[in-house]
């Protein structure tokens, strides 16, 4: 500006961009924390508040005249599914029924006698190990008691 | 950096030339004593982008079925972070922005800006105000309390009333013969989706009538030959539009926090209606002008009589345009004097409404 109006008054002219740098970056600092204000609670509503949900350590996963050998049920293990076995011989044994795969849920045949995922052909053992297709681990492994008519089922190491 | 903006610039250059700058730099408002109400059409604008921000923020967490509604919104309100803010927010701003629609309204029509070539600008925008109160009642339902389950089966009821089409309308509206389940299943699809639907058509209508048309001059000044400089949209207008945009956030927010939005008590069928039942304050004029009707008036129900009234009073508002020929002379003043004689029903009856 100054350069294409010479001769204006130099001594009016020469504070004025210090201070319009000034209300500049006032201006824009502003505007930055308005925009945080507004952006900020809009990130923390979109982000769904953790559900309570009980961390569940024992469950009754069925009752122990129900299960015949070589067969096996899914049960609710908290908020996801547990897979209950019994196996030929006639014991128990529990595991994660989430695939460490993509997360289907496994579930157990009894002419193969093992534990299989329907997704990808995902092949599991009856110790839980992972024996074939694309599982990259073992499932979960669960301790299996039973306490008279309940079969109970337990996360390993806490009960 | 102008070098990294410089390709992107020509080719946006080449694609679109000066099309949407000419648009800009065309866009004029005029200055005079009036000017200050041009501004309210930009604040509905403004309250109309927050309800649908908020809207579709709400979206994340609203269950729209009579097991999980009020739970829903209670969930929203103290459990989502921030959820207490942003359906304050999305209740306060949907009140202030059928006022702010109001007064733009009322302005455009005491101002005569629907004289020619401006007649379809008055049309949607009035069309614009019946979709909002649309929006207003079809929400008012969905956090399923108490008060919104009574309105809404206050408000169903009267549609019973118009001639020949009434029941067919109520069960259109209710899903049904009562007011149910099936009732807030269809309020949220016409809150959420068919409303908004409209809404986006005529409000780009309306918006393409004030770009065509420009905004009108009032005679009186077009009269005085009062010649300031029109003020340019961009980016004179739109910087003091911001302002008033800012402003109006901060009250938003301050009423969300500092008079939060009630929830009330979960809605029960089977209840009996709590007393001092009323509808949100934009249809308390109408509500108390019923309460008032005898029974019987002419040879029709009061009931009846009164909804076909503000049928054709609203119709005939819409037409004003065209009904109002001689917008300088005469019957001009007759279009004035019958506006305030609308102006002081609505708040006389309104305020009656509110202390009874």
């Amino acid at each position: 500006m100054s350069e294409a109006t010479p001769g204006t008054n130099e001594r009016r002219q020469k504070p004025a961009p210090g201070r319009r740098t000034l209300l500049g970056f006032l201006l824009g600092s502003s505007l930055l924390a308005s925009l945080a204000s507004i952006i900020y609670p809009i990130l923390n509503f979109i982000l769904p508040p953790p559900t309570g949900e009980v961390d569940t350590d024992t469950v009754v996963a069925g009752r122990a005249d129900e299960l015949a050998p070589n067969s096996g049920k899914i049960f609710r293990f908290g908020s996801r599914p547990g897979i209950l076995v019994r196996t030929p011989a006639g014991d128990y044994c529990a595991f994660s029924a989430t695939c460490t795969h993509l997360e289907c849920t496994v579930q157990y045949r009894g002419r193969e006698h093992d534990i299989w995922c329907a997704c990808h052909n995902g092949v599991y053992d009856l110790q839980g190990r992972n024996v074939s297709g694309p599982p990259p681990r073992p499932l979960e492994v669960y301790d299996v008691h039973v306490q008279g008519e309940d079969v109970v089922v337990a996360r390993r190491g806490r009960s | 950096m102008p070098s990294l903006l410089e390709p992107l610039r020509r080719w946006y250059q080449e694609r679109f030339g000066d099309f949407f700058s000419h648009l800009v730099e065309k866009k004029k408002v005029p200055r005079h004593g009036h000017t200050l109400w041009y501004y309210l059409g930009g604040m509905t604008l403004f309250l109309y982008f927050i309800q649908v921000a908020t809207g579709i923020l709400l979206l994340l967490y609203y269950r729209p079925s009579p097991g999980e509604a009020f739970e829903s919104v209670q969930f929203i309100m103290t459990r989502v972070r921030f959820g207490w803010l942003i359906r304050g927010l999305h209740a306060w701003a949907g009140n202030l922005l059928i006022l702010t629609a109001m007064l733009h309204m009322f302005s455009t029509y005491f101002l005569k800006a629907y004289r020619p070539p401006r007649e379809l600008t008055w049309v949607s925008g009035c069309l614009l105000f019946f979709l909002f109160l649309g929006f207003g009642f079809s929400g008012y339902l969905l956090p399923w309390n108490e008060l919104a389950f009574f309105a809404t089966k206050v408000g169903t009821e009267m549609m019973a009333a118009v001639p020949v089409i009434g029941h067919w309308m109520l069960t259109v509206f209710r899903g049904g013969e009562q007011v149910t389940g099936a009732t807030l299943t269809r309020f949220f699809g016409f809150h959420v989706a068919i409303l908004p639907l409209l809404t986006t058509a005529v409000l780009a209508n309306h918006l393409f009538f004030v770009q065509h048309f420009g905004m009108s001059v009032p005679a009186a000044v077009e009269r005085s030959g009062e010649t300031r400089a029109p003020m340019p949209f961009f980016p004179n207008f739109l910087l003091r539009d911001l302002i008033g945009w800012y402003i109006a956030l901060g009250v938003l927010a301050a009423l969300a926090a500092f008079d939060p939005w009630e929830l009330g008590v979960k809605a029960d069928p089977f209840a009996p209606t709590p007393a001092g039942i009323r509808p949100e304050w934009y249809f308390l004029f109408m509500f108390q002008t019923l309460k008032l009707l005898p029974a019987k008036l002419l040879w029709i129900e009061g009931e009846q009589f009164g909804v076909l009234v503000f049928g054709a009073a609203a119709t005939l508002w819409v037409l004003v345009p065209f009904l109002d020929r001689n917008p300088e002379g005469r019957s001009g003043k007759l279009f004035t004097f019958a506006g305030v004689a609308i102006v002081i029903y609505i708040v006389a009856m309104s305020l009656w409404g509110w202390m009874g």
